[in-house]
């Protein structure tokens, strides 16, 4: 187990190195000089020729992104143009926002995903099933921001359940939550479903039955570690699309996360700002699909026995 | 006729449909099967023919919907188990009766170890809870040959014919009164085959279980059965003892089925294979479902469905060939 | 294994030889599903729409110019959906609003499947180290989420529709080429393809005649599920002003400049979001449409 851990963590190095080199050279190719926005329009040339060289700019992109992430690994993700305040500080200082606003959405949907998911398979084509699946649809249609929009408008200007914008309570965090846990809720209850109506067809169940099994055992036990391997490959997927959900949530309900400080940065053309706040996603996302294949690995046997 | 003969398992006008979207598969059509305490009944036919679908049919294990049991009945020692709940067919699965199935490579749970799907049988309808299961399946291994230190590992870490040997293990676990074998060894190499097939023969002789051993190779009939049923779209059409089927072969099917055997003693000898595909279930033939393929067929067979017919109180057969008028115009087939 | 001992399966095998016709059996089993038909036939009344508004609205008069007199009003006979900040009638700019959504939606799909197909297509015809590298690099732009890749390009190149598109095709790229190099593999070694190689049949000819044909079924349903995702992510730059830009119709775009006005005029608000959520919706019921008439099993 250690052994395919290990394995796994170090193929995680390239996938990081090649994310963060993608995203460093489209932003590389930003138009404006960075310098000209840095000192103003009527900056010398010397200024210039100064603070380019400075910054590291003269040197081809490969060197700069071989210095961009060896800063990385210190930590150091460079400083904001506009507030001259360090990259790897201000995103310090809103990752708690994010990461709150992630868990609770993941939670909600994890929590409710599976149960709602094998209950919709176990009472397939009645009532029961048509109105999971029906919510379900709908959770995988509804855009995040509009559901967003709708239950601010509701819950917070119509009945001022909650507050309208900010992250200064606990009580932030619940429709935000709520409004993107949706989305990956729907969608990680529809692969469960699906995934366990395909399980509970295979031979291996059967045999279970013929054992004298009952029902509700067979689900739990012989059905549902079987259908979780399609649904964590999915619930991995949602991840990524619930992080980019987060900076919409994090725009319609105002809170001061790393999605807001990008989508600002980007309005204020603060390209390091910009690169930090992608690098830190995208490595989040790596990382959440690391964890993903080792839990993977704990469900089916059949993964960890290919690196032992 | 015979009533003072004890019967484990005794299936009378079994009929199993599968409803599906494309049309109804009438897959078992009033099937008849009587099996003796204590010996080992073949069922033989082609794929296709309503086996599996009839030893599904006893444990209630057909995938519902499609498939439905239609009318029948069910007789497990005389008492009928059609239609019981669910909870009462499951201390008789595994525990009265158990299965071996067809492919051992899809019919054990893959994230399951090895000695749990066996312990689980054994927790289910033993008392003694799990430590006490664990005992006996080690023992179970060892029975089946199987190192009970493997226990732990699961089933893609063994082969085909060790899979079958841990389905075995886990169908005898807690001693059923009848075992229903689909096509134990098809999916195996013929080396293993044999092993196997001798597994089982020892292991039934050792814990006197009955047996319904279901296959299409007539050579295991002839290794392992006391009886034979040969059934062809959903119903037996000849039954007897294994001397009665194989020396007085009587149905032009069951011939059919010798004649495609290869004859490894006469290499010269050409194989006779019967003509023609198993009929459509969705679209049975009227009369006798075999006269389309059948060389002996006459009008009658067409038009309507035939008796059964006794040539000793044990061995029958359903063709036309034998009823009360051909034989006295001499139209039986001579043979043996 | 080839199991076709239930009679069910074997029955379905036999059809399935019966109808050579993949496209055509796909279609018959699609008719039977009515919430598929649904989705179909409301896709279809909005692509009909889309076109069609081009016909019914003058794009300066209509959809663009600004009517101060007439600014926040609430639904009314004249303006079924209300009217916005700038006196416009809403109704027509959702209807106009389409023609944005599904132009780009489909463009960008139809470039992700030409480009993802190729790459996709090439990788598991050849096997070897050609998919090792073409599916590694996939594997790191999957390795982005979908929208933050195109927030990224977006930031980049800037705001612009054309950027917009490259941005989103890119990042749909990865997943038509894991279809289709799937169904490629798959195909590779069925017999008739061995069997054509065998008459001497050279590998563009494969590739066409045999391989595409064959793996169009799982592109069709990956396609329709794409033009929805494509669409949300549409939406969702335009909200955040990183998509279609003003005073083009976009519904994303509209909700964001509504949202301003969430308090008082809420009607602002609703329609444009129930815009892409029936348009999302039937998308999304064709596609589970097709999936499973694709794998008749699962239903």
């Amino acid at each position: 187990m250690w052994k395919y851990i290990f394995r796994r963590f170090i193929s995680l190095i390239p996938v990081i190195i090649g994310v963060t080199f993608i995203v460093f050279l489209i932003m590389n190719m930003a138009p404006g000089d960075p310098v000209k926005s840095i000192l103003g329009e009527q900056a010398s040339p010397e200024a210039i020729e100064e603070l380019r060289e400075e910054l590291g700019l003269n040197d081809n992109v490969l060197i700069q992104y071989k210095n961009y992430f060896l800063g990385l690994l210190r930590g150091d993700m460079g400083t904001s143009y506009k507030t001259k305040v360090g990259v790897a500080e201000e995103i310090g200082a809103r990752l708690p926002t994010t990461a709150k606003l992630a868990v609770i959405a993941i939670l909600i949907a994890i929590i409710l995903s599976i149960p709602l998911g094998i209950l919709a398979a176990v009472k397939q084509n009645t009532w029961l099933d048509s109105l999971t699946m029906f919510i379900a649809l709908l959770g995988v249609s509804i855009p995040v921001f509009w559901l967003g929009l709708m239950l601010l408008l509701f819950f917070s200007l119509k009945l001022g359940w909650f507050p309208v914008s900010g992250a200064s309570t606990w009580q932030s965090f619940i429709l935000p939550g709520v409004t993107l846990g949706f989305l990956s809720m729907a969608a990680i209850a529809r692969v469960t479903r699906s995934s366990m109506l395909e399980v509970i067809r295979q031979d291996y169940i059967r045999t279970a039955r013929s054992k004298g099994v009952p029902y509700k055992r067979i689900i739990t036990k012989h059905a549902l570690r079987n259908a979780l391997i399609p649904t964590i490959t999915v619930a991995g997927l949602q991840i990524g699309t619930l992080l980019g959900g987060s900076v919409l949530t994090e725009t319609v309900f105002g809170l001061p996360g790393i999605g807001r400080l990008m989508i600002q940065s980007i309005q204020g053309r603060d390209i390091p700002m910009v690169l930090g706040c992608i690098i830190v996603f995208t490595v989040a996302f790596s990382i959440v699909n690391l964890i993903v294949d080792i839990i993977y690995a704990f469900v089916d046997p059949r993964i960890k026995n290919q690196y032992s | 006729m015979n009533s003072e003969k004890e019967l484990i398992l005794n299936i009378k006008d079994l009929k199993v449909e599968y409803r599906t979207e494309d049309g109804v598969v009438k897959a078992v059509n009033g099937l008849d099967l009587e099996i003796e305490k204590g010996k080992t009944h073949g069922l033989v036919g082609e794929t296709g023919a309503g086996k599996t679908t009839t030893a599904l049919s006893v444990l209630d294990l057909i995938q519902s919907p499609p498939g439905v049991i239609v009318d029948g009945i069910i007789e497990l020692e005389g008492k009928n188990i059609r239609g019981l709940k669910d909870k009462e067919m499951e201390k008789i699965r595994g525990n009265d009766v158990s299965m071996i199935f067809q492919d051992p490579m899809t019919s054990l749970n893959p994230v399951m170890t090895i000695e749990d799907q066996i312990a689980e049988v054994i927790e289910y309808h033993e008392s003694g809870g799990y430590k006490e299961a664990i005992k006996k399946t080690h023992e179970m291994l060892t029975l089946v040959g199987l190192p009970p230190k493997r226990g732990k590992e699961y089933p893609h870490q063994f082969s085909g014919g060790m899979k079958q040997r841990v389905v075995i293990a886990m169908a005898l676990a807690c001693r059923p009164k009848l075992l229903i074998a689909d096509e134990p060894t098809t999916a195996l190499d013929v080396t293993i085959q044999a092993q196997v097939l001798t597994l089982m023969k020892n292991l039934r002789n050792q814990y006197d279980t009955s047996m319904l051993m279901i296959t299409h190779d007539l050579g295991i009939i002839a290794e392992i059965c006391d009886k034979v049923s040969v059934i062809y779209a959903g119903r037996i059409i000849e039954h007897g003892n294994l001397v009665d089927i194989f020396d007085n072969t009587r149905h032009p099917y069951t011939e059919g089925l010798f004649n495609s055997l290869p004859n490894l003693k006469d290499r010269k000898a050409k194989l006779k294979p019967i003509k023609g595909l198993m009929p459509d279930p969705t679209d049975l033939p009227t009369g006798c479902p075999f006269h389309p393929r059948c060389d002996y067929a006459m009008d009658i067979c067409s038009k309507a469905y035939p008796e059964k017919q006794y040539r000793n109180d044990q061995h029958f057969v359903e063709c036309h060939l034998y009823n009360d008028d051909n034989i006295e115009k001499g139209g039986l087939i001579k043979r043996g | 294994m080839t199991d076709n001992r239930n009679p069910v399966d074997a029955l379905k095998i036999k059809k399935k030889y019966k109808k050579q016709n993949q496209l055509k059996e796909i279609w018959h089993r699609l008719k039977k599903n009515k919430t598929s038909v649904l989705g179909l036939v409301i896709i279809g009344f909005i692509i009909i729409l889309s076109i069609a508004s081009g016909f019914i609205y003058d794009y300066d008069k209509d959809i663009i110019s600004q009517n101060i007199s007439e600014r926040l009003q609430f639904p009314s006979i004249e303006h079924p959906f209300g009217t916005d900040e700038l006196g416009r009638d809403i109704m027509a700019r959702i209807i106009y609003g389409s023609r944005t959504s599904l132009s780009i939606g489909f463009i960008t799909v139809v470039l992700a499947l030409i480009v993802g197909g190729m790459l996709g297509a090439v990788s598991g015809f050849y096997g070897g180290y050609v998919d090792n590298i073409i599916m590694r690099a996939m594997d790191i732009f999957l390795a982005i989420p979908g929208t933050l890749f195109a927030i990224t390009i977006v930031a980049a190149l800037g705001t612009s529709t054309i950027n917009l598109m490259i941005a989103l095709s890119i990042s749909s790229i990865p997943r038509f080429a894991r279809i289709v190099r799937s169904s490629v593999m798959t195909v590779r070694d069925v017999e008739f393809v061995e069997a054509a190689r065998a008459i001497g049949a050279n590998n563009f000819r494969i590739i066409t005649q045999h391989v595409i044909p064959n793996s169009l079924a799982p592109v069709i349903v990956q396609t329709t599920l794409s033009v929805a995702t494509i669409i949300l992510t549409i939406a969702g730059l335009s909200f955040l002003g990183l998509g279609v830009s003003a005073p083009q119709p976009e519904w994303g775009a509209m909700l964001s400049s509504a949202r301003t006005y969430m308090r008082e005029y809420s009607y602002m608000t609703l329609f444009p979001g129930l815009a892409i959520m029936v348009t999302i919706l039937s998308l999304n019921l064709l596609g589970d449409g097709l999936r499973d008439a694709l794998d008749p099993r699962l239903k």
